[in-house]
């Protein structure tokens, strides 16, 4: 890689990924969220090569959480007591860059000396939480004596409960202001099932055809059920190491090159002053300003899909198109599959591997880089990805190399 | 009005910030925020104005009419609510179309509804235990189409 003049003052450069670990993944596990947490995060320090004595930093999203149900399997209080953590820095919430701000944070903590090995994790169990009663709304559980205030107290008084009707409505911005359809943006959600095909621990395995997709039921237009990523139980979690510390791991580590964290325009789903782009627009263009690297030097890209739209925004937000060009760029699905020129996705998504909510796309980002992707595995071992998550209000992303 | 029983909705809980936006449809108005020292206006509500950091706002009632930002046709059942499908979308406001809401579109099918549609302003009062609300939502404008 090259290495430019600035290198010194990007401090995200300092850390690098040395572990990753996951949990059992599954629709509805009927497992204590906490032991799903603690699976993944042990799953992690192993493969750095560690010892949770080792560990001096903490680092999750969101946080503890009530609601919406299994949203968050556990706090970063839980996790640093279950695991006698003795910590440097420790920090959690849902106010940052997106779930992987929690990961950005755990960067910059490592750079600035306040940690050597950052614990960061996000687990969910939505899939047992929310049972079989159907995908909840956001504040739709409070009651008959509830009453809406903060951000919700705008959507809640007009039945707009959950982000796949506000991500809708950017979706038919886009489709209105450039002539994106639906046949185009089903190839976000027909090429994570074939990469879910060959992801043992994706949910949803089974082949799905255009005609399948245009036959499911509608949820908010233009996105129908497969638009919409699948809740599950699950948890992640990754080992933030300083890069002093990297050969002395057991694997390569993966680096990070640059991360993006801007918000420029309004935070709010409503008022951002451009309805067809996205708080992506600013995390992206971001990215590119603190790295001498290119779009073109990226061989793979884990792109964050609560909602089939949001890929396409991160494509376009990223500069790997123009705005407004994100429907030709996937037209067909063959740029973006596995042998494509830019495979998007490789693990299924969060539209069919589940939704893991963000560090999903980090986990299979660094699988990939690593050349542990079996099956699945990115023909052309591959140098450059980028990680990204969230979204509409709020996000974040990285550009990692090995 | 275009639904003689009010669907079940969610209500906002009214405060001293917002009273003026939940409650000026009981004299049939659309009322914003607006700063009286630079004129913008404020939505949702702070303390200060945005622009000018001037403290002396005062609410103000709009003309009621808009334009269709964006749209969904919303086909879910989250909760109880509208009868389905019902249109959710975000509305820019004559007076300065950087100022939004989110509302939902009355009066018509929603396949009659697409991005760009004139719309004014129609209230449905709902009412509990801690008072009466009244949600603005949006139906066609004159011969809009």
């Amino acid at each position: 890689m090259s290495v430019s003049a600035v290198a010194q003052d990007i401090v995200e450069r300092k850390a690098c990924i040395t572990g990753i670990g996951q949990s059992d993944i599954g629709r509805r596990l009927h497992r204590d969220p906490l032991e799903l947490t603690l699976d993944a995060c042990l799953a992690a320090i192993e493969d750095a090569g560690l010892t949770t004595d080792e560990i001096d930093g903490l680092s999750t999203y969101p946080g503890i959480s009530m609601a919406p149900a299994g949203f968050s399997g556990a706090g970063a209080v839980d996790v640093h007591d279950a695991l006698r953590l003795k910590l440097g820095w420790c920090d959690s919430g849902i106010e940052t860059s997106g779930q992987l701000g929690s990961v950005i944070k755990a960067c910059l903590a490592v750079g600035a000396g306040l940690a050597r090995h950052v614990l960061c994790f996000r687990s969910v169990w939505e899939g047992t939480a929310q049972g079989k009663g159907g995908r909840q709304g956001i504040g739709a559980e409070g009651g008959s004596s509830y009453r809406a205030s903060g951000p919700l107290e705008w959507t809640l008084p007009f039945a707009a409960p959950s982000a796949a009707v506000w991500i809708a409505m950017f979706a038919q911005r886009h489709f209105h202001q450039y002539g994106t359809t639906r046949e185009q943006l089903a190839q976000i959600v027909l090429n994570a099932r074939r990469n879910a095909g060959v992801n043992p621990k994706a949910i949803y395995r089974e082949p799905m055809s255009m005609d399948d997709y245009f036959a499911a039921r509608m949820i908010a237009e233009p996105f129908c059920l497969f638009d919409c990523d699948v809740p599950c139980d699950g948890g992640t979690a990754v080992v933030i190491s300083h890069v002093d510390t990297a050969r002395d791991r057991k694997k390569p580590v993966v680096r990070i090159q640059a991360v993006g964290t801007a918000l420029r325009g309004r935070p709010s789903w409503d008022q951002f002053d451009d309805l067809s782009t996205m708080a992506t627009r600013d995390a992206g263009a971001h990215l590119w300003t603190r790295t001498d690297l290119k779009p073109s030097d990226v061989d793979l890209v884990e792109l964050y899909d609560g909602f089939s739209f949001l890929a396409l925004s991160w494509l376009e937000a990223l500069g790997f198109c123009k705005v407004g060009e994100g429907g030709p760029f996937i037209e067909g699905g063959t740029r973006i599959a596995r042998e494509g020129e830019l495979p998007l996705n490789t693990h299924g998504g969060q539209l069919s591997a589940g939704r893991l909510h963000g560090y999903g796309f980090l986990h299979e980002a660094c699988v990939q880089l690593r050349g542990e992707g079996g099956e699945r595995q990115v023909p052309g071992d591959p140098e450059v990805a980028v990680a990204a998550a969230g979204g509409g209000n709020t996000c974040g992303c990285l550009l990692l190399t090995r | 009005m275009e639904q003689p029983q009010p669907p079940f909705r969610i209500l906002p809980r009214v405060n001293e910030r917002n009273r003026h936006f939940w409650t000026g449809g009981e004299r049939g108005e659309l009322c914003f925020l607006r700063c009286r020292s630079c004129g913008t206006y404020i939505h949702p509500p702070t303390p200060i104005c945005p622009s000018d950091h001037a403290k002396d706002l005062a609410p103000e009632a709009v003309s009621g009419r808009a334009t269709i930002a964006s749209f969904t046709i919303n086909h879910q059942p989250w909760m109880p609510g509208p009868e389905l499908p019902y249109v959710v979308a975000i509305v820019e406001i004559e007076e300065d179309p950087t100022v939004r809401l989110t509302t939902n579109i009355v009066g018509c099918k929603p396949s009659e509804v697409y991005v760009g549609m004139p719309v004014e302003v129609v209230f449905e009062r709902h009412g509990d235990a801690e008072g009466d609300v009244w949600i603005p939502l949006f139906r066609p404008r004159g011969n809009g189409k």
